[in-house]
Protein backbone atom coordinates (compact mmCIF):
# COMPACT_ATOMS: atom_id res chain seq x y z
CA UNK A 1 0.00 0.00 0.00
CA UNK A 2 1.21 3.21 -1.23
CA UNK A 3 1.61 6.20 1.75
CA UNK A 4 -0.18 9.27 0.39
CA UNK A 5 2.13 11.59 2.60
CA UNK A 6 5.36 9.63 1.52
CA UNK A 7 5.55 8.52 -2.43
CA UNK A 8 7.90 5.65 -2.91
CA UNK A 9 9.37 7.57 -5.53
CA UNK A 10 10.60 10.88 -3.46
CA UNK A 11 12.79 13.83 -5.55
CA UNK A 12 12.26 15.90 -2.29
CA UNK A 13 12.08 14.45 0.98
CA UNK A 14 11.82 16.53 4.62
CA UNK A 15 12.47 14.01 7.26
CA UNK A 16 11.90 14.52 11.00
CA UNK A 17 12.75 18.53 9.90
CA UNK A 18 13.10 21.02 13.17
CA UNK A 19 13.98 24.57 13.18
CA UNK A 20 14.05 27.18 15.86
CA UNK A 21 14.62 31.07 16.03
CA UNK A 22 15.30 32.33 19.02
CA UNK A 23 13.81 29.67 20.78
CA UNK A 24 10.65 29.38 19.17
CA UNK A 25 9.97 26.09 17.15
CA UNK A 26 8.86 27.30 13.34
CA UNK A 27 9.25 23.22 11.97
CA UNK A 28 8.46 20.74 14.12
CA UNK A 29 9.52 17.46 13.12
CA UNK A 30 7.96 17.89 9.40
CA UNK A 31 8.29 14.77 7.53
CA UNK A 32 6.86 15.52 3.79
CA UNK A 33 8.18 14.29 0.15
CA UNK A 34 7.51 15.04 -3.17
CA UNK A 35 7.26 12.54 -5.88
CA UNK A 36 9.35 13.09 -9.18
CA UNK A 37 7.94 15.12 -11.59
CA UNK A 38 4.61 16.14 -9.66
CA UNK A 39 3.77 19.70 -8.25
CA UNK A 40 3.52 19.81 -4.78
CA UNK A 41 1.94 23.61 -3.22
CA UNK A 42 2.05 24.16 0.54
CA UNK A 43 -0.35 26.54 1.73
CA UNK A 44 -0.57 27.66 5.42
CA UNK A 45 -1.47 30.78 7.78
CA UNK A 46 0.97 33.18 8.20
CA UNK A 47 4.29 31.83 10.18
CA UNK A 48 3.45 28.47 10.10
CA UNK A 49 6.95 28.19 8.75
CA UNK A 50 5.94 27.71 5.06
CA UNK A 51 9.05 30.08 3.87
CA UNK A 52 10.90 27.98 6.11
CA UNK A 53 10.37 24.74 4.78
CA UNK A 54 12.03 25.42 1.18
CA UNK A 55 14.64 27.70 2.48
CA UNK A 56 15.43 24.61 4.47
CA UNK A 57 15.61 22.56 1.18
CA UNK A 58 16.83 25.49 -1.13
CA UNK A 59 20.50 25.10 1.61
CA UNK A 60 19.49 28.80 2.52
CA UNK A 61 19.08 27.94 6.35
CA UNK A 62 20.73 25.48 8.63
CA UNK A 63 18.33 22.64 10.14
CA UNK A 64 18.45 22.04 13.90
CA UNK A 65 17.65 18.46 13.50
CA UNK A 66 16.35 15.83 11.10
CA UNK A 67 17.23 15.67 7.19
CA UNK A 68 16.40 17.25 3.71
CA UNK A 69 16.76 14.47 1.02
CA UNK A 70 17.43 15.36 -2.51
CA UNK A 71 17.11 12.36 -4.90
CA UNK A 72 17.98 10.43 -1.45
CA UNK A 73 21.21 12.35 -0.52
CA UNK A 74 21.56 14.00 2.47
CA UNK A 75 21.34 18.24 1.63
CA UNK A 76 23.19 18.33 5.06
CA UNK A 77 25.96 15.82 4.38
CA UNK A 78 26.80 17.56 0.66
CA UNK A 79 29.72 19.62 0.80
CA UNK A 80 30.21 22.85 -1.17
CA UNK A 81 30.93 21.45 -4.36
CA UNK A 82 28.29 18.99 -4.25
CA UNK A 83 25.96 21.78 -3.02
CA UNK A 84 26.91 24.05 -6.18
CA UNK A 85 26.48 21.02 -8.32
CA UNK A 86 22.79 20.74 -6.67
CA UNK A 87 22.02 24.18 -6.83
CA UNK A 88 22.67 23.93 -10.52
CA UNK A 89 19.61 21.25 -10.44
CA UNK A 90 17.13 23.97 -8.81
CA UNK A 91 15.86 27.25 -9.97
CA UNK A 92 13.95 29.10 -7.55
CA UNK A 93 10.91 31.95 -8.01
CA UNK A 94 11.33 33.87 -4.95
CA UNK A 95 8.23 36.18 -3.62
CA UNK A 96 9.36 39.41 -4.77
CA UNK A 97 11.14 38.42 -7.81
CA UNK A 98 14.39 39.38 -6.59
CA UNK A 99 15.74 40.21 -9.18
CA UNK A 100 19.07 42.01 -9.33
CA UNK A 101 18.33 45.63 -9.46
CA UNK A 102 21.86 46.46 -11.15
CA UNK A 103 21.79 44.19 -13.82
CA UNK A 104 19.66 44.46 -16.67
CA UNK A 105 16.62 42.10 -17.37
CA UNK A 106 18.69 39.74 -19.83
CA UNK A 107 21.90 39.63 -17.31
CA UNK A 108 19.46 38.84 -14.38
CA UNK A 109 18.16 36.11 -17.01
CA UNK A 110 21.13 34.77 -17.62
CA UNK A 111 23.20 35.12 -14.33
CA UNK A 112 24.11 31.80 -13.44
CA UNK A 113 25.00 30.92 -17.06
CA UNK A 114 27.44 33.60 -17.03
CA UNK A 115 28.23 33.18 -13.50
CA UNK A 116 28.41 29.74 -12.99
CA UNK A 117 28.45 28.00 -15.75
CA UNK A 118 31.07 30.03 -17.99
CA UNK A 119 28.85 30.68 -20.85
CA UNK A 120 30.04 32.96 -23.44
CA UNK A 121 27.70 36.56 -22.83
CA UNK A 122 26.71 36.61 -26.36
CA UNK A 123 25.11 32.94 -26.33
CA UNK A 124 23.45 33.42 -22.43
CA UNK A 125 21.71 36.27 -23.83
CA UNK A 126 20.33 34.67 -27.19
CA UNK A 127 19.54 31.54 -24.26
CA UNK A 128 18.36 34.46 -21.98
CA UNK A 129 15.83 36.24 -24.62
CA UNK A 130 14.37 32.15 -26.02
CA UNK A 131 13.66 31.92 -21.99
CA UNK A 132 12.10 35.27 -21.73
CA UNK A 133 9.56 34.06 -25.16
CA UNK A 134 8.41 30.87 -22.98
CA UNK A 135 7.12 33.53 -20.46
CA UNK A 136 5.71 35.61 -23.13
CA UNK A 137 7.80 38.53 -22.68
CA UNK A 138 9.17 40.15 -25.94
CA UNK A 139 13.13 40.61 -26.96
CA UNK A 140 12.76 44.37 -26.11
CA UNK A 141 12.45 44.20 -22.71
CA UNK A 142 15.88 42.24 -22.40
CA UNK A 143 17.77 45.33 -22.59
CA UNK A 144 15.55 46.93 -19.51
CA UNK A 145 16.31 47.14 -15.82
CA UNK A 146 14.37 45.46 -13.54
CA UNK A 147 12.78 48.81 -11.84
CA UNK A 148 11.75 49.84 -14.85
CA UNK A 149 8.99 46.80 -15.54
CA UNK A 150 5.50 46.26 -14.02
CA UNK A 151 5.29 43.22 -11.03
CA UNK A 152 3.81 40.79 -13.11
CA UNK A 153 6.94 41.58 -15.72
CA UNK A 154 9.09 40.96 -12.74
CA UNK A 155 7.58 38.02 -11.99
CA UNK A 156 7.82 36.67 -15.73
CA UNK A 157 11.84 37.44 -15.57
CA UNK A 158 11.84 35.87 -12.43
CA UNK A 159 10.47 32.71 -13.68
CA UNK A 160 12.48 33.15 -16.57
CA UNK A 161 15.47 33.10 -14.34
CA UNK A 162 14.82 29.92 -12.95
CA UNK A 163 13.71 27.69 -16.03
CA UNK A 164 16.73 29.38 -18.27
CA UNK A 165 19.01 26.45 -16.77
CA UNK A 166 16.31 23.43 -17.44
CA UNK A 167 16.09 22.76 -13.79
CA UNK A 168 15.13 19.62 -12.23
CA UNK A 169 12.89 21.33 -9.65
CA UNK A 170 11.89 24.16 -8.89
CA UNK A 171 10.59 26.24 -5.68
CA UNK A 172 7.86 28.83 -6.04
CA UNK A 173 7.19 31.13 -3.35
CA UNK A 174 4.58 33.06 -3.14
CA UNK A 175 4.03 33.42 -6.87
CA UNK A 176 1.03 35.55 -7.27
CA UNK A 177 1.54 37.60 -3.95
CA UNK A 178 0.96 41.17 -4.88
CA UNK A 179 -0.54 40.35 -8.70
CA UNK A 180 -4.49 41.25 -9.68
CA UNK A 181 -6.27 37.92 -10.34
CA UNK A 182 -5.40 38.35 -14.40
CA UNK A 183 -1.76 38.71 -13.66
CA UNK A 184 -2.12 35.93 -11.13
CA UNK A 185 -3.91 33.99 -13.59
CA UNK A 186 -1.51 34.38 -16.52
CA UNK A 187 1.97 33.30 -14.11
CA UNK A 188 -0.18 30.24 -12.97
CA UNK A 189 -0.81 29.00 -16.22
CA UNK A 190 3.03 30.06 -16.78
CA UNK A 191 3.98 28.54 -13.91
CA UNK A 192 1.94 24.86 -15.15
CA UNK A 193 3.09 25.51 -18.46
CA UNK A 194 6.76 25.28 -17.63
CA UNK A 195 6.82 22.93 -14.69
CA UNK A 196 4.94 20.49 -17.42
CA UNK A 197 7.35 21.43 -20.50
CA UNK A 198 10.25 20.48 -18.31
CA UNK A 199 8.86 17.81 -16.67
CA UNK A 200 10.36 18.97 -13.34
CA UNK A 201 9.48 18.35 -9.96
CA UNK A 202 7.93 22.05 -8.40
CA UNK A 203 7.00 22.72 -4.67
CA UNK A 204 5.48 25.87 -4.15
CA UNK A 205 3.77 27.95 -0.90
CA UNK A 206 1.22 30.08 -1.30
CA UNK A 207 -1.92 32.05 0.62
CA UNK A 208 -3.47 32.35 -2.70
CA UNK A 209 -5.88 28.89 -3.08
CA UNK A 210 -6.66 29.41 -6.62
CA UNK A 211 -3.25 29.66 -7.29
CA UNK A 212 -2.93 26.07 -5.57
CA UNK A 213 -5.72 24.83 -7.08
CA UNK A 214 -4.15 25.59 -10.29
CA UNK A 215 -0.12 24.85 -10.28
CA UNK A 216 -0.37 21.93 -7.88
CA UNK A 217 -1.01 18.29 -7.97
CA UNK A 218 -1.53 17.91 -4.39
CA UNK A 219 -1.67 20.49 -1.75
CA UNK A 220 -0.21 20.26 1.80
CA UNK A 221 -1.63 22.01 4.87
CA UNK A 222 1.44 23.33 7.20
CA UNK A 223 0.49 24.17 10.86
CA UNK A 224 2.53 24.49 13.76
CA UNK A 225 5.77 23.16 11.40
CA UNK A 226 3.53 20.13 10.92
CA UNK A 227 2.04 18.82 7.89
CA UNK A 228 -1.74 18.42 9.11
CA UNK A 229 -2.91 17.57 5.65
CA UNK A 230 -2.36 16.61 2.01
CA UNK A 231 -4.80 15.96 -1.28
CA UNK A 232 -5.85 16.49 -4.31
CA UNK A 233 -6.97 20.05 -5.00
CA UNK A 234 -10.33 18.43 -5.35
CA UNK A 235 -10.52 17.10 -2.03
CA UNK A 236 -9.46 20.32 -0.64
CA UNK A 237 -13.04 21.27 -1.07
CA UNK A 238 -14.41 18.00 0.43
CA UNK A 239 -12.08 17.96 2.90
CA UNK A 240 -13.67 17.58 6.47
CA UNK A 241 -10.17 18.80 8.43
CA UNK A 242 -11.43 21.23 10.76
CA UNK A 243 -8.20 23.30 10.21
CA UNK A 244 -8.65 23.02 6.39
CA UNK A 245 -12.15 23.99 6.02
CA UNK A 246 -11.51 26.70 8.59
CA UNK A 247 -8.39 28.37 6.13
CA UNK A 248 -10.46 27.93 3.08
CA UNK A 249 -13.25 29.52 4.10
CA UNK A 250 -11.15 32.40 4.95
CA UNK A 251 -13.16 32.66 8.78
CA UNK A 252 -11.69 33.42 11.89
CA UNK A 253 -13.13 31.26 14.35
CA UNK A 254 -11.80 27.80 14.17
CA UNK A 255 -9.64 26.13 15.69
CA UNK A 256 -6.38 27.80 14.36
CA UNK A 257 -5.84 31.21 16.38
CA UNK A 258 -6.38 33.83 14.55
CA UNK A 259 -3.72 33.86 12.40
CA UNK A 260 -3.80 38.26 12.58
CA UNK B 1 17.89 29.64 33.27
CA UNK B 2 14.94 32.48 34.54
CA UNK B 3 15.73 31.44 37.76
CA UNK B 4 19.02 31.52 37.86
CA UNK B 5 18.89 34.85 36.56
CA UNK B 6 16.40 36.10 38.93
CA UNK B 7 19.17 34.79 41.61
CA UNK B 8 21.74 37.50 40.74
CA UNK B 9 22.11 39.45 43.45
CA UNK B 10 21.18 43.07 42.66
CA UNK B 11 24.92 44.59 43.08
CA UNK B 12 26.37 41.86 40.49
CA UNK B 13 24.14 42.94 38.05
CA UNK B 14 26.40 45.49 36.49
CA UNK B 15 29.15 42.73 36.60
CA UNK B 16 26.38 40.38 34.61
CA UNK B 17 25.86 43.80 31.88
CA UNK B 18 29.56 44.32 31.65
CA UNK B 19 29.75 40.21 31.58
CA UNK B 20 27.26 40.29 28.31
CA UNK B 21 28.54 43.72 26.81
CA UNK B 22 32.31 41.99 26.56
CA UNK B 23 31.06 38.27 25.16
CA UNK B 24 28.93 40.41 22.75
CA UNK B 25 31.76 42.65 21.46
CA UNK B 26 34.03 39.35 21.64
CA UNK B 27 31.17 37.58 19.20
CA UNK B 28 31.26 40.54 17.08
CA UNK B 29 35.19 40.16 16.13
CA UNK B 30 34.66 36.68 15.57
CA UNK B 31 31.93 37.25 13.29
CA UNK B 32 34.00 40.05 11.59
CA UNK B 33 37.02 37.93 11.19
CA UNK B 34 35.70 34.74 10.16
CA UNK B 35 33.83 37.47 7.66
CA UNK B 36 36.77 39.43 6.83
CA UNK B 37 38.70 35.53 5.95
CA UNK B 38 36.17 34.37 3.59
CA UNK B 39 36.26 37.82 1.62
CA UNK B 40 40.07 37.72 1.28
CA UNK B 41 39.78 34.26 0.50
CA UNK B 42 37.28 34.90 -2.16
CA UNK B 43 40.02 37.54 -3.25
CA UNK B 44 42.34 34.76 -3.55
CA UNK B 45 40.68 31.83 -5.00
CA UNK B 46 38.26 31.39 -8.50
CA UNK B 47 36.11 31.87 -9.66
CA UNK B 48 36.82 35.55 -9.96
CA UNK B 49 34.45 38.46 -11.58
CA UNK B 50 36.57 40.82 -13.36
CA UNK B 51 33.83 42.78 -14.29
CA UNK B 52 32.36 43.74 -10.82
CA UNK B 53 36.16 44.50 -9.69
CA UNK B 54 36.12 47.20 -12.60
CA UNK B 55 32.68 48.14 -11.54
CA UNK B 56 33.52 48.82 -8.04
CA UNK B 57 37.29 50.41 -9.26
CA UNK B 58 35.51 53.17 -10.69
CA UNK B 59 32.79 53.29 -8.03
CA UNK B 60 35.30 53.44 -5.12
CA UNK B 61 38.05 55.49 -6.80
CA UNK B 62 37.14 57.56 -9.65
CA UNK B 63 33.88 58.47 -8.32
CA UNK B 64 35.76 59.24 -5.20
CA UNK B 65 38.44 61.72 -6.72
CA UNK B 66 36.20 64.69 -6.31
CA UNK B 67 35.57 64.77 -2.57
CA UNK B 68 39.00 63.27 -1.68
CA UNK B 69 40.91 65.88 -3.86
CA UNK B 70 38.59 69.00 -2.47
CA UNK B 71 39.08 67.53 1.44
CA UNK B 72 43.03 67.47 0.40
CA UNK B 73 43.69 70.97 -1.03
CA UNK B 74 41.44 72.58 1.88
CA UNK B 75 42.92 70.62 4.54
CA UNK B 76 46.68 71.42 3.14
CA UNK B 77 45.88 74.93 3.00
CA UNK B 78 44.80 75.00 6.47
CA UNK B 79 47.33 73.09 7.38
CA UNK B 80 49.66 75.44 6.22
CA UNK B 81 48.12 78.42 8.29
CA UNK B 82 47.87 76.84 11.61
CA UNK B 83 51.86 75.81 11.01
CA UNK B 84 52.79 79.40 9.81
CA UNK B 85 50.97 80.56 13.05
CA UNK B 86 52.18 77.99 15.43
CA UNK B 87 56.09 78.31 13.64
CA UNK B 88 56.12 81.71 14.29
CA UNK B 89 55.99 81.36 18.37
CA UNK B 90 59.18 80.47 17.64
CA UNK B 91 60.49 82.55 15.02
CA UNK B 92 60.32 78.89 12.87
CA UNK B 93 57.82 79.96 10.16
CA UNK B 94 60.09 78.81 7.50
CA UNK B 95 59.63 75.02 8.14
CA UNK B 96 55.83 74.97 7.03
CA UNK B 97 56.88 73.88 3.29
CA UNK B 98 58.79 70.44 5.52
CA UNK B 99 56.17 70.18 8.18
CA UNK B 100 53.16 70.12 5.69
CA UNK B 101 55.15 67.68 3.46
CA UNK B 102 55.04 65.34 6.37
CA UNK B 103 51.69 66.01 7.74
CA UNK B 104 49.40 65.34 4.71
CA UNK B 105 51.95 62.52 3.43
CA UNK B 106 52.35 60.52 6.77
CA UNK B 107 49.20 61.17 8.53
CA UNK B 108 46.46 63.23 6.93
CA UNK B 109 46.48 62.33 3.54
CA UNK B 110 45.53 58.67 4.34
CA UNK B 111 43.42 59.43 7.01
CA UNK B 112 41.16 61.90 5.60
CA UNK B 113 40.93 60.07 2.23
CA UNK B 114 39.94 57.12 4.13
CA UNK B 115 37.40 59.08 6.06
CA UNK B 116 35.63 60.52 3.06
CA UNK B 117 35.56 56.89 1.48
CA UNK B 118 34.26 55.63 4.85
CA UNK B 119 31.18 58.38 4.25
CA UNK B 120 30.96 57.97 0.39
CA UNK B 121 31.77 54.02 -0.12
CA UNK B 122 31.13 52.18 3.98
CA UNK B 123 27.81 53.76 3.91
CA UNK B 124 26.65 52.91 -0.25
CA UNK B 125 28.24 49.87 -0.17
CA UNK B 126 26.41 48.59 3.43
CA UNK B 127 23.27 49.85 1.98
CA UNK B 128 23.56 48.48 -1.58
CA UNK B 129 24.53 44.82 0.09
CA UNK B 130 21.59 45.27 3.00
CA UNK B 131 19.14 46.41 0.52
CA UNK B 132 19.72 42.61 -1.66
CA UNK B 133 19.70 41.32 1.63
CA UNK B 134 16.58 42.74 2.50
CA UNK B 135 14.44 41.79 -0.75
CA UNK B 136 16.75 38.63 -1.31
CA UNK B 137 18.50 39.08 -3.50
CA UNK B 138 21.50 37.54 -2.06
CA UNK B 139 19.87 34.16 -1.36
CA UNK B 140 18.81 34.14 -5.27
CA UNK B 141 22.26 35.04 -5.74
CA UNK B 142 22.97 31.48 -3.96
CA UNK B 143 20.11 29.91 -5.33
CA UNK B 144 22.02 31.06 -8.64
CA UNK B 145 25.38 28.89 -7.59
CA UNK B 146 27.43 32.08 -7.27
CA UNK B 147 28.68 32.48 -3.69
CA UNK B 148 28.20 36.20 -2.65
CA UNK B 149 31.66 36.31 -0.79
CA UNK B 150 32.90 36.13 -4.26
CA UNK B 151 30.80 37.85 -6.47
CA UNK B 152 30.18 40.94 -3.80
CA UNK B 153 32.09 41.06 -1.26
CA UNK B 154 35.72 40.07 -2.62
CA UNK B 155 36.31 42.69 -5.80
CA UNK B 156 35.05 45.39 -3.15
CA UNK B 157 37.43 44.26 -0.63
CA UNK B 158 40.12 44.01 -3.04
CA UNK B 159 38.96 47.67 -4.69
CA UNK B 160 39.19 49.53 -1.78
CA UNK B 161 42.37 48.38 -0.68
CA UNK B 162 43.96 49.09 -4.44
CA UNK B 163 42.16 52.26 -4.98
CA UNK B 164 42.89 54.05 -1.44
CA UNK B 165 46.76 54.01 -1.78
CA UNK B 166 46.40 55.78 -5.52
CA UNK B 167 43.81 58.22 -3.84
CA UNK B 168 45.74 58.83 -1.01
CA UNK B 169 48.78 59.81 -3.56
CA UNK B 170 46.23 62.17 -5.42
CA UNK B 171 45.56 63.61 -1.68
CA UNK B 172 49.28 63.60 -0.40
CA UNK B 173 49.81 65.73 -3.85
CA UNK B 174 47.16 68.18 -4.01
CA UNK B 175 47.39 68.64 0.29
CA UNK B 176 50.82 70.31 -0.18
CA UNK B 177 50.04 71.84 -3.16
CA UNK B 178 47.46 73.29 -0.89
CA UNK B 179 49.62 74.73 1.84
CA UNK B 180 51.67 75.92 -1.25
CA UNK B 181 49.30 77.67 -2.63
CA UNK B 182 48.50 79.44 0.94
CA UNK B 183 52.44 79.93 1.41
CA UNK B 184 52.74 81.90 -1.91
CA UNK B 185 49.70 83.53 -2.61
CA UNK B 186 48.99 84.88 1.20
CA UNK B 187 52.27 84.37 3.19
CA UNK B 188 54.66 85.59 0.40
CA UNK B 189 56.84 82.84 0.34
CA UNK B 190 58.67 82.12 -2.78
CA UNK B 191 57.08 79.56 -4.82
CA UNK B 192 60.57 77.94 -6.18
CA UNK B 193 62.16 77.52 -2.19
CA UNK B 194 59.04 76.36 -1.05
CA UNK B 195 59.25 73.63 -3.78
CA UNK B 196 62.84 72.78 -3.41
CA UNK B 197 62.17 72.74 0.84
CA UNK B 198 59.97 70.05 0.34
CA UNK B 199 61.43 68.04 -2.60
CA UNK B 200 64.54 67.88 -0.15
CA UNK B 201 62.41 66.97 2.93
CA UNK B 202 60.15 64.65 2.56
CA UNK B 203 61.64 60.96 2.12
CA UNK B 204 59.99 57.97 -0.37
CA UNK B 205 58.96 55.77 3.32
CA UNK B 206 57.06 59.41 4.48
CA UNK B 207 54.60 58.81 1.69
CA UNK B 208 55.12 55.14 1.22
CA UNK B 209 54.43 54.46 5.12
CA UNK B 210 50.65 56.88 4.30
CA UNK B 211 50.73 54.24 1.16
CA UNK B 212 50.55 51.40 3.53
CA UNK B 213 48.04 53.08 5.88
CA UNK B 214 45.71 53.65 3.01
CA UNK B 215 45.86 50.39 1.87
CA UNK B 216 44.95 48.87 5.31
CA UNK B 217 42.18 51.70 5.72
CA UNK B 218 40.39 50.81 2.29
CA UNK B 219 40.51 47.05 3.12
CA UNK B 220 38.82 48.11 6.69
CA UNK B 221 36.39 50.59 4.79
CA UNK B 222 35.35 48.07 2.54
CA UNK B 223 35.11 45.12 5.26
CA UNK B 224 33.41 47.33 7.10
CA UNK B 225 30.50 48.33 4.55
CA UNK B 226 30.13 44.79 2.84
CA UNK B 227 29.96 43.21 6.60
CA UNK B 228 27.36 45.24 7.84
CA UNK B 229 25.06 45.31 4.51
CA UNK B 230 25.59 41.39 4.37
CA UNK B 231 24.18 41.29 8.02
CA UNK B 232 21.33 43.67 8.02
CA UNK B 233 18.06 43.02 9.66
CA UNK B 234 14.58 44.27 9.17
CA UNK B 235 13.99 45.93 6.05
CA UNK B 236 14.50 49.56 5.40
CA UNK B 237 14.79 50.38 9.38
CA UNK B 238 17.57 47.53 9.20
CA UNK B 239 19.54 48.92 5.99
CA UNK B 240 19.81 52.52 7.80
CA UNK B 241 21.23 50.81 10.80
CA UNK B 242 23.07 48.81 8.71
CA UNK B 243 24.76 52.06 7.05
CA UNK B 244 24.91 54.02 10.12
CA UNK B 245 26.97 50.96 11.97
CA UNK B 246 29.20 50.93 8.91
CA UNK B 247 30.61 54.22 8.96
CA UNK B 248 31.39 55.25 12.63
CA UNK B 249 32.99 51.30 12.61
CA UNK B 250 34.86 52.06 9.49
CA UNK B 251 36.01 55.65 10.87
CA UNK B 252 36.74 54.10 14.55
CA UNK B 253 38.80 51.06 12.99
CA UNK B 254 40.76 53.81 11.10
CA UNK B 255 41.83 55.99 14.12
CA UNK B 256 42.67 52.76 15.93
CA UNK B 257 44.64 51.01 13.23
CA UNK B 258 45.95 54.66 12.47
CA UNK B 259 47.20 54.75 15.56
CA UNK B 260 48.86 51.20 15.71
CA UNK B 261 50.26 51.46 12.33
CA UNK B 262 51.99 54.64 13.15
CA UNK B 263 53.49 53.35 16.29
CA UNK B 264 55.23 50.55 14.29
CA UNK B 265 56.30 52.98 11.77
CA UNK B 266 57.94 55.40 14.31
CA UNK B 267 59.98 52.16 16.06
CA UNK B 268 60.39 50.40 12.69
Amino acid sequence: MTDPIKPEWAKLEWRGVRKRFDGAPVLDGLDLSVAAGRSLVIIGGSGQGKSVTIKVAMGLLNLDAGQVLIDGRSLTAMNGRARRELFSRIGVLFQGAALFDSLSVWENVAFRLINADGVPRKAAKERAIEALGRVRLAASVADSYPSELSGGMQKRVGLARAVVANPEIIFFDEPTTGLDPITASAINELIVEQVRGLGCTAVSITHDLASARAIGDEIAMLHAGKIIWRGTPAELDRTDNPYVRQFVDGRADGPMASLV
Amino acid sequence: MASAQAAVPAVLKPLRTIGRSTLGALRMVGSVGVFAVRGVAGVFSPPWFPMQLLRQLLAIGFFSLPVVGLTAVFTGAALGLNIYTGGGRFNAEQVMPQIVALGITRELGPVLAALMLAGRVSAAIAAEIGAMRATEQIDAMRTLSTDPFRYLVAPRLLAATLVLPLLTLIADIIGVAGGWLVAVRILDFNSTIYIRNTMNFIEVWDVGSGLIKAAVFGFIVALMGCYHGYHAKGGARGVGRATTHAVVSSAILIFASDYFLTTLFTNA
